[in-house]
């Protein structure tokens, strides 16, 4: 029961599924001892460390969250969980000094990193060293000591810098003292705290406090040295005394001014056409045509492309947008002969993607059967030609993604401006992360399918704490967005529930029920029909180029969908979601693209791609102003 | 004939102006109305011609087109246009130099201006006061134009609402002419708190810096004004909350040091707590913040004098100074200024150091001195920064004399430690070049010298010695006839230090310099605190017996009035203490003692002390009794015998089952005499 009610407030806040199982492992401790409290200030630490350092990822590289009951001297005792160090050696001289670390090293990517030490007892002389040291450092030591050690010792309040003998440095701290230390990754340089109060670091003519240079990762580490030394640790679990977020505020600001203030250089003419180019050459890589040549006019600058080449690869995006994606392949087909003959895979993949209209009842093979729609029927005779009519089925599509061009039909009439808004703010999303499908982008779109299908009120309900039977805890975890193979593999003990579900629900789902292929008979012989025929191109397929398991997955999971009564509401329903359509029509068009040798990305996106790499490969080389430099913080 | 001396320094364009400026006087005197619609256009003309050019601001100005831009701009029938061309024309000749604005101020620009307000077009308010702003900032224009009329402060508060403009220019106008604490009442009984605290939160940033400032200076020192703020709240939030908010790292310098000063005005006001959060942990350490490397020099000074006045009375923020971001270490970079780098490199650089370095220093010696004004490890700390005592003793024979006295301030400080006089003091010979500033100094520095000086006799004080050898008692003599009271204590009080423990020789030459007549002046000093230390200075000159003897023989008579005059008058318990402890001295004299035995009127006073409720008073009548009744001296029996006549034994017997310790006992040794 713990367990169940600790999730749920990391579920709401933690969007990426793996780091909540992540968070689930480490509050197994707590599970035994089922402490409240404790789960409380776990969720407070939580919450701190996120707002604090929110370019750090947690899955490469941990944040420090309490002692290490390995990585410490023999004289060290841990309690509290971890938290409260206490000395247990005889402490007759330097030679009895022990030392424990965090259970991991301060990542590059906080940028700036600090932490709170509480002297809960001074023991019989107060000999505690606080700072930062190396893995493999010599735990038989203080902290400041060693090589790549760093420490502030309570007893003399010297700076002890990799060396035996310390710097004067600041005051002496004794019981009751709340001694921080704070780590800038930016400039390297480490200072300290007490009771709130910065101490400083560099100075003129004396460096008191040491240039952390190159350095391997440093642990926070806490070093004691006699009897009774009793020290409590804050890795975030409470407010700091001092103010650390002010004092990256500042730092923050300082970054920002220095991007703000970046010299381009000399040529400014020159600055100007690259950026004229991004901004054109990205709206003609979508296909923006007369935005493109509206803006090319007025900066007085040319287009690689041919407008009829832009206008025919606007055309193909729209088909396979709007869900005709047997259209689409026909257009290109005909529009880029050899195309798609060339790259089967792509065809596959369209293929499938047709097949999943179908079952939609939004591909025209299916929908000229439908009776439901006569309006886009009529405006569209199912002619793969170009006809003239065909502008108007352009102004029709058009109309419903004024906003986004690349917006989708929605599924159904109420459910349109959610997904129509959903479907915005995945755009975003995915646009900022690299092209290559992003995991925080499919989580998410995971978590919307099940949001906009009808068990939305119901795994609603199971986030509460009051339900309980073992049902709804499942149903809770399938909600979390469990990745696709696990999908898979439970498979068949959900696919009972979710009958069951769909039957509970069945009252609401009559009055906008979706149906198979529109609900038409002739329309479902002609799906099954090109079922098999992508059963066929399947084998075909493996035979010529071998095994393919994205192939095989891709037709298994749109197979599956037959085998829900309600396709829409079912484990792999979120294939129908109409923003999977965006995926395979950006491959289409850098596809075509590449077949007319112009670049597949558009420059604005390789640029916003490698900003985002260098951000990342910045924390990578333990580059600090990296946490305060990120891409989203610039994309408003 | 001005026009042709003008011809011959001004450019085409001003003649161009200024020919059309003439036509349109003599025009105008014509027909004014004929002229009005061209008005404008000469104006606009005008405008255009004087935009950044001091010289044909000059030029326009001597040639009288101030009135005349004047009589337009008070012309209800004028249009409105020509009026604000005017004012904007106005607002352009008051941006030239500080000779402009006298002439301006001269010609009653300020009365016109703050008529005009009175209009209801915003356009021409604004240009209204676009041109009083820039005329009050200046300091060339006497602030107290704008109090002279008492409807224009309602005026102006009223006008706060009208736009962000009137908002910025006028409370730019307030921080700027609030520099009394008249100015201070005036401003919050028309409502400047209620009016200025909702635009601290403006959208424009102009607007809440400038209303910041307008606390800063109301706040200044005033007590009033300090507790009313912390009251106030702005958007459901407390005034300290945003300042505080201000002081955040990420804001521009100039707001988080203004937020800090009003902050610590309001501290120093006792509007808020010296332990409080938003002192100890924001407004401090943002201060110190302001003092580091990286900040401007201006901001640098600024920081470290408010810093200093926000922690002169308070220990613990002293303490908690001492150690933040090594405060102690970062004030010795005020004195590198101008650094051996600039004056190699850069020119202008070294020009903007020389024309800070004064203020530097005597910043850091302000912020020495606050720092170590309490903690004895605070000071030891700060002599022992690199050549500490060699940068006050260079400071103390600078030409600025804001350096001399904070250097002087900063040393008063320091004296303040038994071990700093016994060993960096005397290391330097601080005592020389103090001497030599209390040669003719201004009174300011006189006080802080002499108040250090009189540290510097302490009888433990090496330098105490030489001090002497320099002829140091006339100096202090003189000062004791000074018309100001704390001249007077620092110089008696000097004296008593000197006194105390003396050789003969030197408490001769006091009296002799000081002459009795002074003396008994200083006893009727209206100042207790003096008269308490020429008290003090007669109690260490009748200190041992021969010295005693001595002075009494020579001057008994004017002591013995003197105490019976004090003993006589209205004085507080401790001037009385002190008067029966020098009694108490005349009576262990040999021959001093005859004084008193023959004085039968001094020895009723003696006993009526002893029964006195004061148990201070009634000890120190006890001790003299006890001196004049002690057995081992000549004539012991004969004083013993007149005094139980007297009745003094009866007293003593009392005396005796008194319930303080003290007085029991000393009564018990006294009735010893009589039983020996």
């Amino acid at each position: 029961k713990w367990g169940r009610h600790w999730m749920c407030p990391v579920k709401t806040t933690l969007l990426q599924p793996s780091k909540a199982a992540k968070m689930a492992e480490l509050g197994a401790g707590s599970l035994l001892t089922g402490d409240p409290a404790f789960n409380y200030q776990e969720h407070e630490l939580n919450e701190r460390l996120k707002r604090l350092y929110p370019a750090v990822n947690e899955e490469e590289t941990p944040l420090p969250r309490s002692w290490s009951p390995k990585d410490k001297y023999s004289y060290i005792g841990l309690s509290q969980n971890n938290l409260r160090v206490h000395y247990k050696g005889h402490g007759k001289n330097h030679k009895d000094a022990a030392s424990v670390r965090a259970t991991h090293p301060i990542p590059a990517a906080c940028g700036i990193y600090y932490f709170e030490v509480k002297i809960v007892s001074k023991g019989r002389d107060g000999y505690m060293g606080i700072g930062l040291s190396a893995q493999g450092d010599n735990m038989n030591r203080l902290p400041g000591w060693d090589k790549h050690s760093y420490g502030y010792h309570g007893d003399d309040g010297h700076s002890f810098c990799s060396s035996g003998t310390g710097q004067p440095y600041g005051p002496t701290f004794t019981t009751g003292d709340v001694i921080g230390c704070c780590v800038n990754l930016i400039n390297n340089t480490c200072f300290y705290t007490k009771n709130g109060h910065s101490l400083g670091n560099k100075l003129s003519a004396l460096s008191f406090c040491p240039c952390l240079s190159f350095q391997p990762n440093l642990y926070p580490t806490v070093g004691l040295q006699t009897p009774g030394e009793i020290v409590d640790a804050n890795f975030g679990q409470q407010p700091f005394v001092f103010d650390i977020e002010d004092y990256m505020s500042e730092w923050r600001a300082k970054i920002h001014s220095m991007i703000a203030r970046f010299p381009i250089g000399e040529r400014l003419g020159d600055w100007q056409a690259v950026l004229q180019n991004m901004v054109s050459s990205y709206l003609v890589h979508h296909g923006y045509c007369a935005t493109a040549m509206t803006f090319a006019r007025a900066t007085e600058t040319m287009i690689q492309e041919d407008q009829t080449s832009i206008k025919n690869r606007q055309r193909i995006q729209k088909l396979v947008l709007a869900g005709r994606v047997g259209e689409a392949i026909d257009a290109t087909q005909q529009l880029y002969p050899g195309l798609l003959e060339h790259d089967p895979n792509l065809l596959f993949m369209l293929k499938c993607r047709q097949f999943v209209e179908m079952v939609n009842g939004t591909d025209s093979e299916v929908r000229c059967f439908s009776a439901r729609s006569p309006k886009s029927q009529d405006s569209y005779p199912g002619s793969p030609n170009l006809s003239p009519r065909h502008g108007a089925t352009n102004a029709h599509l058009h109309n419903t993604g004024a906003d986004s061009p690349t917006c989708s039909n929605g599924v159904t009439p109420t459910n349109k401006n959610k997904s129509h808004n959903k479907y915005t703010g995945v755009s975003s999303a995915s646009a900022s992360s690299s092209p290559s499908s992003s995991p925080s982008s499919v989580n998410y779109s995971e978590s919307n399918s099940t949001d906009s299908t009808k068990s939305q009120p119901h795994s609603a309900t199971s986030n509460q704490e009051t339900s309980d039977s073992e049902m709804e805890i499942e149903a809770e975890h399938y909600s979390n967005g469990v990745t696709e193979s696990s999908t898979r593999i439970m498979n068949g003990t959900y696919k009972h529930q979710e009958i069951l579900q769909a039957d509970d629900n069945s009252v609401d789902d009559s009055c906008s029920s979706r149906q198979l292929c529109g609900g038409n008979q002739a329309a479902t012989e002609r799906m099954i029909q090109f079922g098999r025929e992508l059963q066929a191109l399947s084998e075909q397929l493996c035979r010529q180029y071998g095994k393919n398991a994205t192939h095989k997955k891709m037709l298994q999971d749109a197979f599956s969908l037959l085998a829900y009564s309600d396709p829409w509401n079912c484990p792999v329903g979120q294939q129908l979601d109409p923003m999977q359509r965006e995926a395979i029509c950006s491959a289409l068009n850098s596809a075509i693209l590449e077949s007319q040798n112009l670049p597949k990305q558009p420059p604005l996106m390789l640029a916003l791609g490698q900003a985002t790499e260098c951000v990342q490969l910045m924390a990578k080389v333990r580059s600090g102003s990296c946490s305060f430099a990120r891409v989203d913080n610039f994309l408003h | 004939d001005r026009l042709v001396v003008y011809l011959t320094n001004s450019t085409l364009k001003i003649i161009y102006s200024v020919l059309r400026l003439i036509c349109f006087y003599a025009i105008e005197k014509v027909c004014y109305a004929q002229v009005i619609s061209t008005c404008t256009f000469i104006d606009s003309d005008m405008k255009n011609a004087v935009i950044g050019n001091n010289r044909q601001k000059a030029n326009l100005i001597v040639l009288g087109a101030v009135p005349r831009l004047l009589y337009l701009l008070q012309q209800s029938s004028s249009s409105l246009e020509l009026r604000t061309e005017c004012a904007v024309v106005l607002g352009s000749l008051s941006m030239g130099t500080e000779n402009n604005i006298k002439s301006l101020v001269d010609c009653h620009i300020i009365p016109a201006l703050l008529q005009g307000l009175l209009c209801s077009d915003l356009i021409f308010i604004e240009a209204c006061l676009r041109c009083l702003r820039t005329i009050f900032i200046s300091p060339v224009t006497p602030v107290q134009l704008l109090y002279t009329d008492p409807t224009v402060i309602p005026h102006l508060m009223s006008l706060l609402s009208r736009s962000q403009h009137t908002q910025e220019y006028i409370t730019q106008i307030f921080a700027h002419c609030c520099k009394t604490p008249e100015h201070q009442t005036v401003l919050f009984n028309h409502g400047a708190i209620q009016n200025i605290a909702p635009l601290l939160i403006s959208p424009s940033y102009k607007v809440r810096m400038q209303a910041l400032k307008c606390f800063s200076v109301l706040a200044y020192e005033n007590a009033q004004v300090s507790m009313t703020l912390v009251n106030v709240l702005v958007d459901g939030e407390q005034l300290s909350q945003v300042f505080v908010r201000m002081m955040q790292r990420d804001k521009p310098i100039e707001m988080q040091l203004t937020a800090a000063k009003c902050l610590t005005y309001m501290c120093r006001a006792g509007a808020i707590r010296t332990d409080d959060n938003c002192i100890v942990l924001k407004t401090l350490p943002c201060l110190v913040r302001m003092c580091s490397k990286e900040r401007l020099l201006e901001e640098r000074v600024e920081g470290a004098e408010t810093l200093a006045y926000l922690m002169e009375p308070d220990i613990e923020l002293q303490r908690i100074a001492s150690v933040t971001d090594h405060l102690v270490s970062m004030l010795a970079d005020y004195f590198k200024y101008p650094s051996s780098v600039s004056a190699i490199t850069d020119i202008k650089r070294l020009d903007h150091d020389l024309k800070h370095a004064h203020e530097l220093r005597q910043a850091a010696f302000k912020l020495y001195a606050s720092l170590g004004s309490n903690d004895e490890d605070i000071r030891k700390k700060i002599t022992e920064t690199e050549n500490m005592m060699d940068r006050i003793v260079s400071g103390l024979s600078e030409s600025s004399i804001k350096v001399r006295l904070a250097a002087v301030r900063c040393l008063h400080s320091l004296s303040r430690s038994v071990q700093q006089l016994r060993t960096s003091f005397h290391d330097h010979a601080v005592w020389k070049p103090l001497m030599k500033l209390l040669q003719n100094a201004p009174d300011e520095v006189l006080v802080m010298a002499s108040s250090t000086l009189c540290n510097l006799l302490l009888e433990f004080s090496p330098s105490k010695e030489p001090i002497l050898e320099s002829g140091v008692i006339e100096l202090l003599c003189s000062l004791t006839q000074s018309d100001s009271p704390a001249l007077r204590v620092n110089g008696i009080w000097a004296l008593m230090n000197m006194a105390f423990q003396a050789d003969q020789k030197v408490k001769v030459e006091i009296v002799q310099a000081l002459g009795t007549e002074q003396l008994f002046r200083l006893l009727s000093d209206p100042d207790t605190n003096v008269l308490m230390k020429t008290l003090g200075l007669l109690r260490n000159l009748l200190s041992t017996r021969p010295h005693i003897d001595q002075i009494m023989s020579s001057h008994g008579k004017q002591i013995m009035q003197a105490v019976t005059l004090i003993l006589e008058g209205e004085h507080s318990i401790e001037v009385k203490e002190q008067t029966l402890c020098i009694l108490a001295n005349i009576a262990d004299g040999n021959t001093a003692k005859e004084l008193i035995m023959t004085n039968d009127d001094m020895l009723q006073k003696i006993k009526y002390y002893m029964g006195h409720s004061n148990v201070k008073l009634q000890l120190a009548a006890t001790f003299c009794i006890s001196n004049l009744i002690w057995n081992e001296e000549d004539g012991s029996q004969e004083r013993q015998d007149k005094l139980r006549e007297m009745g003094f034994v009866d007293i003593l017997h009392k005396l005796t089952q008194a319930s303080d310790p003290n007085l029991c006992d000393r009564a018990k040794t006294a009735m010893q005499q009589y039983l020996a």
